[in-house]
């Protein structure tokens, strides 16, 4: 299951997505998010998964796109933490901070 | 010489006519429907504050999200360089500069120059703008002086969920219900908008002086909450949404009637054309 | 006149129950219930034996415990099947976490899924809810499991409320929108802030100007179809596709984004023959989705039952 979480608003897609196929619930990512964006628990979506996986923080859904702004997601000269730490290459960001905020 | 600088944005038209270097006169005015006929009007007004003529005036250099409905100015220049330039002029320390205005927040790192090093805007959605804080003022049922003025006396800080200016308003609305202090919701607001200008502010980075310009710097409720937001003081400048036309203003007395900044105006228009 | 249209626009459609008169839980093995209290509605569905027994449709009120007992209650006026005879009940929606008679929650995004499999088959693929106050777009599989999801409630754009914010600004009830954005000569151009709040200036603009209202309706209707493609498009729609939630009542939005996405919606009819006969309300997805969810666990020995009678 791909897990889109956050938004899109006038400005933009700000999603971080997750592909809970490939999660394998390890917890890393939530550890290198700077900004405690992500969890790992019960899978939300499908109530028979038993195995945990990880989301998005409920409350920093609606506002996505500030909370990820720091690691400059999609256009920074590094992945951000959470992508570098995501061994199985579980998560991606949405274009909006790239098409808003990056450089060529 | 004397030169004009008009700028042209989604709710005041802002006028300033100058004579070498010195201000002879300025004035604004609500845009409205009809934005080039607002331009035309102010700009003839505040001509004859001067007791000018159109044909006395040398250059006049437009700018504004509707800079393009000046059809009278030689050239056109975008908000961010006018922002830049204008800013400069009166704060020649300032290296971040934050304008808010009713549709449009952003951040811009200047030289001492007064060029755009870099730039970040938040548009196209109410929730970063002076517009929101004027829903949420309607909601509460005050003016949106009163409601910047009580929210410096809230003790109590009080987060808002809603992000969109349409759900703020009930949100708001659900707080008053809730017998919620109308200062602690007026804090609440203007936290809530200068968390997310900040955050705009951090993608250019926090550089001192940080000078807010706009409509928005006139609400001492949003600046204060900016203030603790970054912790970092702030400059507000005289007369803070005049910056824009200023720097229009200071671009015609340079000759400038075209100004490209790089960067991120060349990644928003491949943004629109992405989303087309 | 607006604010009474306004008021009058939640009513639109009947609150009530409905008993399937050919059910009787007495013989049924398990009686499992799903309570959907969602921000300007609430459904309550009874199954027994994972069949559809009893459902209500209501207005949701200020207090989440009470809304979610006002359409249980309502379910299961005309049965004289109580409460305490269910054996497991699930809570879903966004008052979710405040269903007093549920054991357990899970997401609205994994119960409409699974409802509208129920409801329209399992040739389903793409279900796109526009709900009051967000829009939930979901793919899933032949059993109703979700496969990608996307659910935005930060943005008026796109939802009832944006809906209802134009109306109130037009002075025109909600429901006459629709019928409305088609009596024009040429489809105009659509409304081009995707912002709720910088629509309302330009439409503004537009009646200053003198457009005829029923044109701005088309544009409007026109720009929140191409809205919902755009998020539709982010994940993917495919045939069958369903449209649930207030805005699917709205045939100016449908229509447009049907011809936009050059895909129908799917035809609003039970999927099992023998429950062509039922009323059928694409609002009780969620809820539907909840009590089967219920029936699986109970089945599967994920749960166990609490029933007291």
């Amino acid at each position: 299951m791909k897990a889109f979480f956050g938004f899109k608003d006038g400005s933009g897609d700000w999603f971080v997505i997750i592909d809970t196929d490939r999660c394998s619930g390890c917890g890393k990512c939530a550890e290198a998010c700077p900004s405690n964006v992500l969890q790992v628990g019960e899978d939300e979506y499908d109530p028979f998964n038993e195995e945990p996986v990880a989301s998005v923080r409920e409350e920093e859904r609606k506002k996505i796109r500030y909370s990820c702004a720091p690691c400059q997601p999609g256009y920074g000269e590094t992945p951000t933490p959470c992508i570098t730490a995501c061994e199985p290459g579980a998560i991606s960001h949405s274009e909006g901070w790239k098409l808003m905020y990056g450089r060529q | 010489m004397i030169v004009g600088g008009i700028d042209v944005g989604g709710k005041n038209v802002h006028v300033v006519i100058m004579k070498d270097g010195e201000m002879l006169a300025k004035g604004d005015s609500p845009t409205g429907i009809q934005k080039a006929e607002a331009a035309e009007r102010l700009y003839d007004e505040v001509l004859e504050q001067a007791s000018l003529k159109r044909a006395d005036v040398e250059r006049v250099v437009a700018t504004g999200s509707a800079s393009k409905r000046a059809a009278f100015a030689q050239g056109m220049i975008p908000d961010a360089a006018a922002d830049a330039r204008g800013v400069i002029r009166l704060i020649s320390s300032a290296r971040t500069i934050i304008d808010v205005g009713a549709e449009e927040g952003r951040a811009i790192k200047a030289s001492p120059e007064g060029k755009v090093l870099d730039f970040a805007i938040n548009e196209k959605c109410a929730a970063g703008t002076g517009t929101f804080v004027e829903a949420m003022a309607r909601a509460l049922e005050i003016s949106v002086e009163d409601m910047a003025r009580i929210s410096l006396e809230s003790t109590r800080s009080i987060p808002m969920n809603a992000q969109c200016a349409v759900f703020g308003e009930s949100e708001v609305v659900s707080l008053i219900h809730a017998k919620t202090e109308k200062r602690d919701i007026a804090r609440a607001v203007h936290d809530a908008i200068a968390g997310r200008i900040a955050s705009v502010a951090r993608i250019v980075g926090l550089e001192k002086d940080v000078v807010v310009i706009g409509g928005m710097a006139r609400n001492v409720g949003f600046v204060e909450s900016l203030r603790k937001e970054i912790g970092m003081d702030v400059v507000v400048p005289d007369d803070p949404d005049f910056v824009g036309a200023l720097g229009a203003a200071a671009a015609a007395t340079a000759g400038v009637l075209e100004e490209e900044v790089e960067a991120k105006v060349v990644e928003k228009e491949k943004y629109e054309e992405g989303k087309a | 006149m607006a604010e009474e249209a306004k008021k009058e626009e939640y009513w639109r459609w009947p609150e009530g129950g409905w008993v399937n008169p050919d059910g009787d839980w007495k013989k049924g093995k398990t009686i499992t219930a799903g309570v959907d209290v969602g921000s300007v509605s609430s459904q309550a569905v009874v199954a027994v034996d994972g069949e559809l027994y009893a459902f209500s449709n209501t207005r949701t009120g200020s207090d989440s415990p009470d809304s979610a007992w006002k359409c249980m209650n309502m379910a299961l006026e005309g049965s004289d099947l109580t409460v305490d005879n269910i054996d497991y009940c699930i809570g879903t929606g966004y008052g979710r976490v405040n269903v007093p008679m549920a054991q357990r929650t899970i997401t609205e995004i994994a119960c409409h899924a699974r409802g509208a499999n129920f409801m329209y088959g399992p040739e389903v693929r793409t279900v796109m809810d526009m709900g009051g106050q967000d829009c939930k777009a979901i793919n899933c599989d032949d059993r109703g499991k979700v496969l990608n999801f996307m659910m935005n409630d930060k943005c008026a754009a796109g939802t009832g409320r944006g809906m209802e914010v134009f109306a109130d600004l037009i002075r025109v009830p909600v429901w006459e929108i629709g019928p409305r954005s088609f009596q024009i000569e040429a489809e105009p151009e659509m409304i081009s802030s995707t912002c709720v709040v910088f629509a309302k200036t330009e439409v503004v603009g537009l009646l200053e100007e003198g457009v005829l209202e029923n044109d701005i309706m088309a544009a409007y209707c026109a720009a929140m179809a191409h809205r919902i493609m755009e998020l539709l498009n982010r994940l993917g729609v495919q045939e069958k596709f369903v449209i649930t939630g207030g805005i699917a009542k709205n045939e100016g939005v449908v229509k447009r984004l049907e011809e936009e996405l050059g895909i129908k919606t799917a035809e609003r009819v039970w999927y099992k023959p023998e429950y062509r006969s039922y009323p059928f309300d694409t609002q009780i997805a969620g809820g539907l989705g909840a009590a089967l969810f219920a029936e699986a666990m109970l089945s599967r020995g994920k749960v166990k039952s609490v029933r007291k009678a």
